[in-house]
């Protein structure tokens, strides 16, 4: 693989990159930035890069471009001027063959952002898109005719004399009309197919039609044919993207297997994916250079990286704030790949307009559902499958914004769970009523009972005289404070809480309003209140398999110190926040947050030279971290909707809660 | 045979010929001249030590069921199924073997039996109702509670209902509260060979409180011929391991009766410490007689093994955070002097063990660690 990634040196445009501490690779160095996000480039052509002329720079390439279905941009662009423009849409396109390029050749594809959705398994890449010869072979004059101008989703006006030629390209696997194309076509199926050949065939034998296996075989040959000619990968993908240009047919890369017809095909695809669902997705690691520019590469966000990074923490990303917010902002009107509720949950994201996690899944859940009813399933796609990447580049944005919580992690694969198991007869309408309800039951069902059935719950547990001590804000313990308060117990609460969000104060605000006896100390007071208390109530960002609470920064400390002396740890969490990996420590899996917000102290003048020290001292770090890890021996007692349960069990909640959720 | 089961609160009934056995054992107390005399002097200063407090104390028991009865009796004035339902109750209850548990199963299958109604659902409301009056009428008995919830789940819980026929959906019924009511009996029987693996030759073996299951664990592990010894603390105010100590020597079963205090003097000599339970709870601790605590605290701070033997059907629902944390069930205790009234005397009479002080649990569902209690308990009931 590396030496096939030699190959595609690609000419140096400019340098722009992470600039840690840490030299950059010569291999990424050699690559073209592309740190600036397609969309936004597109879009506002003032940008440096969208002026280089990229058209030039490599032979100009068209292949699928972004995750975000910011293609219509391309496409505006290009019914304008039916002649291949070197202009952003180029760019974008140029961009677009660059991505792809990377995921067929990198090491790890399924290890990818979003790995459920690339196409992460050669086996199934070329029987989809050997399938998918098979289809249109069959469809593809009738489908021309039918949709003169919808035939795909963009470029159509431009397109209408090419399209059996696009629809090759697209499904990257030609009859061999034209030589070119059953080079570039053959080429990338080679890519895919020559090395596990005989894997694949075995594995598809089984499954494979009649139709199907012939497909295979045609597409295999054109692999050879493609084999003989000459084979330097970058000329391949240069090549490979070219009848892609003269049709200008920009297409989302995961949409390159598009559905197929036959149902048990689907099937097939679907068990697959849910293989691949079962196996955790490795996190993003944000000091692996290379992914971290092919992430970078499809942003929707400008996000500038900080220049001081804690050692310890160079894998999580950490950016600048408040710059990009006016620039995404000012796109609101423009940029069509996101659809707008998402957007505007997106920068609620990034603002902290929105915070808890509850209040965040929600945000997203419902932006989704506006998002699904303003859904039109493009001609010739499947819903199953567009939505999926739909929803995807969606998850995607929202992830450059803010890293997503371990709930909202969980809340989406049940949305993709719902998408993936829909009725294939159902028609689109159906499918999207049928999904919204979906959400909306999630919503109620998992959230808002499971916040009430917890209330019930955790209330048996508050007796009278009693001193119950919380931790920054959490709306569960807030509403079970508030309840049995409402029921007439008599107790009083400590509201611990600490720099830099002070959410702590929020709730105190809250409570005090409503008449609560309350306390109010800062973290650093914890091994004297707690004396006092004799209930520690906290809320929890996930809970992991080994019962590990993830929880906002500082819990750890309050349950340690709690179970010094010993009182008990009471962790409020509704079961679809509860995850199925395991957590060891608070290093691996968390998020930074600003780390001005540290450096800043309120009371602090602001001098010349405090802020001098502040800035330019290349040996001060600022360490802001959101969350840490919490081991289940410091917890007594977890109180989900499935009533009180040791944090042993989760196991067995995560397991049979996966099992209701398939069934939902 | 059994007068006392670790929940004696229920058992009361028995107490009333118990007295007898109490002064079988009043004996050794009086009669070992090896008492030092400080302890002499402290008894006659104190009247502590005193050989009439098993007999007070039982007196007092009595009392107590006195109360009872009454209490029930006007239940059973309140309404006439219930009047049956704990009739049938006491009656399977008097069976000595029997534990209140299984009686309750036992009762509430009776009631299915009896029941007069002409729907699953009525069925199914006739049955509630008597299990929630089994319950309320012993509020205590953790067992009792969680027998009749288990039954419940464990009746309705299957397909019966779907049956069309309504004698066929009963029968079903009954003949699954039959199951239940045999899975229970049995239950002691095959945790008693469970256990066999642990008890080796040569071992001593602390007991506290006198429980049917550990006492069948005793018996079956000295019909295998094992050779082992057993301590038993004296477990006041009931003299709970008086009665065992008895039990075990008419085994000939080596046998040492202990203070409840003297349990750490002699953990040094203990292999492993066996509990019953009152109830198993869903953390995984256990709620036992009053001293099962301390006693599983000395061991665990001297990495002796603490086993606990119950039944399934003792587990419960229940999530107590500390001793405070459960319906306190309360007894009287004499101390054979008079206390002034300005003195509080602690009446509880069990305490709340947490899982970490548990090495491993015999049921009749197998050897569980503490942590799989609840995962049996979730998967039973959601």
């Amino acid at each position: 693989m590396d030496t096939r990634r030699g190959a595609l040196a690609v000419p140096k445009v400019r340098r722009v990159g992470f600039f840690t501490s840490i030299e950059p690779p010569p291999e990424s160095s050699q690559r073209p930035n592309r740190s600036q996000s397609g969309p936004v480039e597109a879009t506002t052509s003032s940008s440096p890069l969208s002026n280089s002329p990229s058209g030039n720079l490599i032979s100009p390439v068209l292949i699928p471009p972004s995750r975000h279905h910011s293609d219509n941009l391309t496409t505006r662009v290009a019914a304008a001027a039916p002649v291949p423009v070197p202009g952003p849409a180029a760019f974008r396109r140029y961009l677009a063959q660059d991505r792809s390029l990377l995921h067929v050749g990198s090491y790890n594809p399924p290890d990818s952002l979003l790995g459920t959705s690339t196409p992460s398994s050669n086996g199934e890449f070329s029987e989809d898109s050997a399938s998918l010869f098979g289809f249109q072979r069959s469809d593809s004059t009738k489908l021309s005719a039918s949709f003169p101008n919808g035939g795909f989703d963009l470029t159509l006006a431009v397109r209408a004399p090419q399209e059996s030629e696009t629809k090759i390209a697209t499904a990257s696997a030609s009859e061999g009309k034209k030589k070119i194309k059953e080079y570039l076509a053959g080429k990338s199926e080679s890519v895919t197919t020559k090395p596990q050949k005989e894997k694949e065939q075995k594995a598809l034998k089984d499954k494979t039609t009649k139709a199907e296996r012939r497909a295979i075989q045609e597409a295999q040959r054109a692999a050879k044919a493609a084999a003989k000619g000459e084979g330097s990968r970058r000329a391949d993908e240069s090549g490979r993207a070219n009848p892609g240009k003269a049709t200008k047919k920009p297409q989302p890369k995961k949409e390159r297997l598009p559905v197929t017809s036959s149902v048990s095909e689907k099937t097939a695809v679907a068990v697959e994916k849910e293989k691949r669902m079962d196996v955790p997705q490795t996190l993003m690691q944000y000091d692996d250079r290379s992914r971290v520019d092919k992430a970078k590469r499809r942003a929707v966000v400008e996000q500038t990286e900080s220049k001081n990074k804690v050692e310890l923490f160079l894998h999580l990303p950490q950016y600048e704030r408040g710059n990009q917010l006016p620039n995404l902002s000012s796109n609101f009107f423009t940029l069509d790949s996101i659809h707008h509720a998402v957007y505007k949950v997106g920068l609620q994201h990034l603002a902290g307009d929105i915070s808890g996690d509850n209040a965040r899944c929600i945000a997203m859940l419902q932006a989704f559902q506006e998002a699904i009813e303003d859904y039109i399933t493009p001609p010739m796609k499947d819903l199953t499958m567009d939505l999926t990447t739909k929803i995807n580049g969606y998850v995607s944005f929202l992830i450059e914004c803010r890293p997503l919580s371990m709930s909202m992690g969980n809340a989406i694969r049940f949305l993709k769970n719902q998408i993936r198991k829909l009725p294939v007869n159902l028609s689109e309408s159906e499918a999207k009523i049928s999904l919204c309800s979906d959400i909306g039951r999630f919503i109620d069902e998992k959230i808002i009972l499971a916040d009430k059935a917890i209330v019930q719950h955790a209330v048996t547990k508050i007796r009278d005289g009693e001193v119950l001590l919380t931790y920054g804000f959490s709306c569960v313990v807030e509403m079970i404070l508030l309840y049995a308060h409402e029921i007439g117990k008599k107790f009083r609460v400590v509201i611990v809480d600490s720099r830099p969000n002070l959410e702590g104060q929020k709730l105190l605000r809250r409570l005090v309003t409503r008449g609560l006896d309350c306390t109010y100390t800062h973290i650093n007071a914890i091994s004297y209140i707690m004396r006092e208390a004799t209930r520690v109530f906290l809320g929890a960002s996930s809970i992991f398999s080994n019962g590990t609470l993830y929880a906002r920064v500082g819990t750890a400390c309050i349950a340690m110190v709690a179970n010094a002396f010993s009182v008990p740890v009471i962790v409020c969490c509704e079961a679809y926040k509860f995850h199925e990996r395991v957590l060891l420590d608070s290093i691996c899996s968390n998020e930074l947050g600003d780390p001005d917000a540290v450096a800043n102290i309120p009371s602090f003048r602001t001098n010349a030279k405090h802020s001098k020290t502040i800035n330019n001292n290349k040996n001060l770090q600022f360490l802001n971290l959101m969350y840490d890890s919490t081991p289940s021996e410091y917890i007594s007692m977890i109180v989900s909707d499935y009533g009180m349960i040791p944090p042993t069990s989760i196991p067995v909640i995560v397991r049979e809660y996966r099992r209701e959720h398939l069934l939902l | 045979m059994w007068r006392r089961s670790p929940s004696f609160i229920l058992d009361e009934r028995r107490s009333s010929n118990s007295p007898p056995m109490a002064d079988t054992t009043r004996g050794p107390f009086q009669n070992s001249d090896s008492i030092s005399a400080y302890y002499q002097t402290r008894a006659a200063h104190h009247g502590v030590i005193t050989s009439d407090w098993l007999a007070q104390a039982q007196a007092a028991v009595g009392g107590v069921s006195g109360e009872e009865q009454s209490l029930s009796s006007d239940n059973q004035l309140g309404t006439e199924k219930s009047f049956n339902v704990i009739e049938e109750f006491n009656n399977w209850r008097k069976q000595p073997d029997l534990a209140e548990a299984v009686a309750a199963i036992r009762a509430l299958a009776a009631v299915i039996r009896a029941s007069e109604a002409s729907t699953m659902m009525e069925l199914e409301i006739e049955l509630k109702k008597a299990s929630d009056t089994l319950k309320s009428w012993d509020k205590t008995s953790i067992s009792l509670t969680a027998g009749c919830d288990l039954f419940i789940r464990y009746v309705t819980r299957t397909s019966a209902l779907e049956y069309e026929d309504f004698n066929s959906a009963k029968s079903r019924l009954l003949e699954r509260a039959e199951k239940f009511g045999e899975i229970s009996c049995k239950a002691r029987r095959i945790i008693a060979m469970l256990s066999q693996d642990f008890i080796f030759d040569g071992c001593t073996i602390l007991v506290h409180g006198l429980s049917r299951v550990v006492l069948e664990i005793l018996k079956t592990a000295a019909q295998n011929n094992k050779l082992f010894r057993v301590l038993c603390t004296e477990g006041r105010p009931d003299g709970t391991g008086v009665l065992l100590s008895s039990e075990l020597s008419k085994l000939d079963i080596p046998v040492k009766l202990l203070l409840d205090s003297a349990v750490a003097y002699s953990m040094d000599e203990v292999d492993m410490v066996f509990f019953g339970a009152d109830g198993v709870v869903e953390s995984g601790g256990i709620i036992n007689m009053m001293g099962t605590y301390q006693i599983a605290l000395v061991a665990h701070s001297m990495n002796k093994p603490v086993y606990v033997a119950a039944e399934s059907y003792k587990f419960a629902r229940l999530y107590p955070l500390d001793q405070k944390d459960m319906a306190p069930a309360l007894r009287p205790i004499e101390f054979g002097v008079k206390i002034p009234t300005k003195v509080e005397v602690e009446r509880s009479a069990r305490d709340y063990t947490p899982p970490q002080y548990l090495t491993l649990l015999f049921t009749d569902l197998g050897v569980l660690s503490p942590s799989v209690v609840s995962d049996e308990l979730i998967q039973l009931y959601l």
